[in-house]
């Protein structure tokens, strides 16, 4: 079996395997999965941004409570439908990602990333401020009607909304596919790679980034608003700084620039707290950072590199030339 | 919508018959009860109240558990962020099947996951917040709050100037969320009519502002004599300090959250901070009126066999040792019928419980139409090393 086979059968299985699980796992693992799918599409709308447009990100949090937010304002105060809700929180952070983008361009490397964590800790003050408090409901969040199904005999809620989500990410991930793989993947690339070259040979570089930073704050924003259907509640506690640096981690943890190992850096910032919770309770976060190191020196290029590498040993006859 | 209508109904039905027959974590010798806690993020230095809790079922269990049942406390992190309570609490009810939630802590968090217990009819019994919306029993007939809120603790105040110095004029300086807000419906609900021409002011002050000095200055300004100081620990310390340093000397009533000598009056500097006043309801393990204490006694002789490694001088351990020794009571009055109706109903159902470390003279009481346990205070004043009690026990209620 070629390389490209194998892949088309595990991508296969793996879609079969997430189609199938809800109807087996509890509505508890149900959701716990559905959290993960969300996540998934977070950390893939950052690492199009920083896994295949260099630009680092600290303040990818701030998309994903703008999202929520969106979401929890249309559902409670306007009585939007919830499914509209979603497209409208990620055309609202595309264009909110896409201003941020503009003046960020200026920045490169640790100085956007400094930019970025100013936004990311400044957004959970924003959301108490006064003025804005008849719609964000101030420090007491808002709550979010939980979508029933619409399909009630077949799915309930929680299978529900993982469908929505499994949908959803499946879409994103066609598009982020889609997107990558031709000239607009290169460009971006090559704007990583060698943005002084890439000018050169007629990149616009700076709309690319900007673009960029719109795209990825969209997904970011898509995820949001589908974690505030699945949580039931926003609230500036809910959006620290914390969530910025989880989605990074699970970026490093799953792969820079690697669409395929999402789900697994997902996963990992999902339960890996919960793990370090039952081992000590006393410091967790530092059973936390164990994990991590232990990660990062077993699997340095992420879960993907990882994969990648077990691939090539498998598959090393079919594949290189003799 | 009919079929959903029906499909609910169904699944409501099933669920009664179901938690009638037998309540999920709950067998012949264990009672499973969950919890989720601050281990990690900024709310940390509480997670040591569920450690307490857990070491004083540990106690009970040892001496043969309740009716033959031992605790079993599940206890998760959820690190103060709302979208992992919700995570925590469902896996807690689903996944390890907790007949009831017990002190989940923090206001933003048990907001969260109040809806999908109240949907799932699992008690939410003795949340860890002041907030008063958790004393609800006809929005929220699930979910029942323990200390005295917030308001309560207002009111309090309020009645006491109304009584000692009717000619008082009062100011109010709030922080600007629910915390600080329901100190003003509190004082609005014990001054009536009053209000309007006893409080000459408010002030109120945003977690994100550097200082509180400009509203303090202003609120001297307006010429009041009584100041009810609604702050977190940080701005309770600079309004203390800027009271003091600008010569201001009104009656200080300071918000119960905020009175810790190490956290608050250290920081203000003790000699400022003399004369402060307070409501307090639970026993001070630092207060030397308390050093023979029996009740208090029986406190320490549990932490040192139970904690030996604790800092005995904070005061969650004192509050730790109260809620658990009222959830036993309620379990104790549950007899062998432990279905989440009936812990609900026995949870409603206290008739004047006396906690060994709650003040002398106050006690727990709940009703069907009363979902505020605690709702006593003594007031007490800060003589420049602890707070000296004085006056009759006062019912916020």
């Amino acid at each position: 079996m070629s390389r490209g086979a194998a892949k088309i059968v595990g991508l296969a299985a793996l879609g079969v395997v997430a189609c199938a699980v809800p109807f087996v796992a509890s509505s508890f693992h149900v959701f716990q999965l559905t959290q993960i799918v969300v996540y998934a599409i977070a950390l893939l709308g950052l690492n199009l941004l920083t896994g295949f447009n260099g630009q680092i990100s600290l303040g990818h949090g701030a998309f994903y409570a703008i999202g929520a937010y969106t979401t929890a304002i249309l559902l409670d105060k306007v009585g939007f439908p919830y499914w509209a809700t979603v497209p409208i929180a990620g055309a609202l952070c595309f264009g909110v990602g896409f201003l941020f983008g503009l003046p960020a361009l200026r920045l490169e490397g640790p100085y956007l990333a400094l930019a970025t964590f100013a936004l990311a800790v400044t957004t959970p003050q924003l959301l108490k401020v006064n003025a804005l408090e008849r719609w964000t409901g101030g420090v007491q969040g808002l709550l979010v009607e939980k979508p029933g199904s619409p399909i009630g005999g077949v799915l309930d809620a929680d299978q529900w909304l993982y469908f929505l989500s499994l949908g959803v990410a499946f879409g994103l991930y066609l598009v982020a596919w889609n997107l990558l793989r031709g000239r607009t993947g290169r460009a971006l690339m090559a704007i990583r790679d060698h943005p002084i070259a890439a000018a050169t040979m007629g990149i616009d570089t700076a709309l690319y980034k900007s673009l960029t930073f719109g795209v990825s704050a969209c997904y970011t924003g898509v995820a949001g608003a589908l974690g505030a259907l699945l949580a039931g509640f926003v609230s500036p506690d809910s959006f620290t700084i914390l969530l910025s640096i989880h989605f990074i981690v699970g970026v490093v943890v799953g792969g820079i620039a690697s669409i395929g190992g999402m789900l697994f850096g997902a996963a990992f910032v999902t339960l890996v707290p919960n793990l370090a919770d039952r081992i000590s309770q006393a410091a967790p976060w530092a059973i936390y950072g164990a994990v991590l190191i232990a990660f990062m020196i077993l699997m340095p290029t992420g879960a993907a590199g990882f994969a990648r590498a077990v691939a090539r040993r498998l598959f090393r006859g079919g594949n290189q030339p003799i | 919508m009919a079929r959903t209508a029906t499909f609910v109904a169904l699944v409501a039905l099933l669920a009664g018959v179901a938690s009638a027959k037998d309540t999920p974590g709950v067998t012949a010798t264990e009672i499973k009860i969950g919890q989720t806690m601050p281990y990690s993020g900024p709310a940390s230095a509480y997670g040591v109240i569920g450690k307490g809790e857990a070491a004083y079922f540990k106690m009970i269990n040892e001496s043969g558990g309740i009716n033959g049942r031992k605790i079993n406390l599940i206890s998760v992190d959820d690190g103060y962020s709302p979208p992992k309570t919700v995570e925590q609490a469902r896996k807690l009810v689903e996944s390890e099947g907790v007949a009831f939630m017990f002190q989940t802590l923090g206001t933003a968090p048990n907001t969260a996951i109040q809806k999908y217990l109240q949907q799932k009819q699992v008690p939410q019994l003795f949340v860890a917040t002041g907030a008063d919306k958790f004393g609800d029993p006809k929005g929220n007939p699930w979910t029942m709050g323990w200390q005295p809120s917030y308001r309560i603790e207002s009111r309090i105040y309020g009645r006491y100037v109304l009584k000692e110095k009717p000619d008082a004029k009062i100011c109010v300086l709030y922080q600007n969320d629910d915390f600080g807000k329901d100190y003003l419906i509190g004082l609005k609900e014990a001054l009536g009519d009053k209000y309007a021409t006893m409080v000459v002011k408010e002030a109120s002050y945003e977690v994100t502002d550097p200082t509180i000095d400009s509203q303090v200055v202003s609120l001297q300004g307006s010429g009041c004599t009584a100041l009810i100081t609604a702050a977190t620990p940080k701005f309770a310390a600079q309004t203390i300090r800027k009271v003091f340093d600008i010569g201001w000397k009104p009656l200080h009533f300071m918000s119960n959250v905020s009175i810790s000598v190490a956290a608050v009056l250290q920081p203000a500097g003790v000699d400022k901070s003399v004369g402060i006043i307070t409501g307090i309801y639970l026993k001070d393990p630092n207060d030397p009126a308390f050093k023979d204490d029996p009740g208090m006694n029986e406190w320490r002789a549990f932490m040192k066999k139970y904690m030996p490694d604790a800092d005995t001088n904070d005061a969650n351990y004192v509050y730790a040792y109260g809620v658990a020794t009222t959830l036993v009571q309620v379990l104790k009055q549950c007899g062998n019928d432990l279905s989440r109706e009936n812990i609900m109903k026995q949870a409603a159902n206290l008739q004047g419980l006396k906690l060994s470390v709650a003040i002398p003279g106050t006690e727990i009481r709940t009703s069907p139409s009363d979902y505020r346990p605690f709702s006593q205070m003594q007031l007490a004043r800060f003589n420049g090393k602890s707070f000296e009690r004085f006056g009759p026990v006062l019912s916020g209620d």
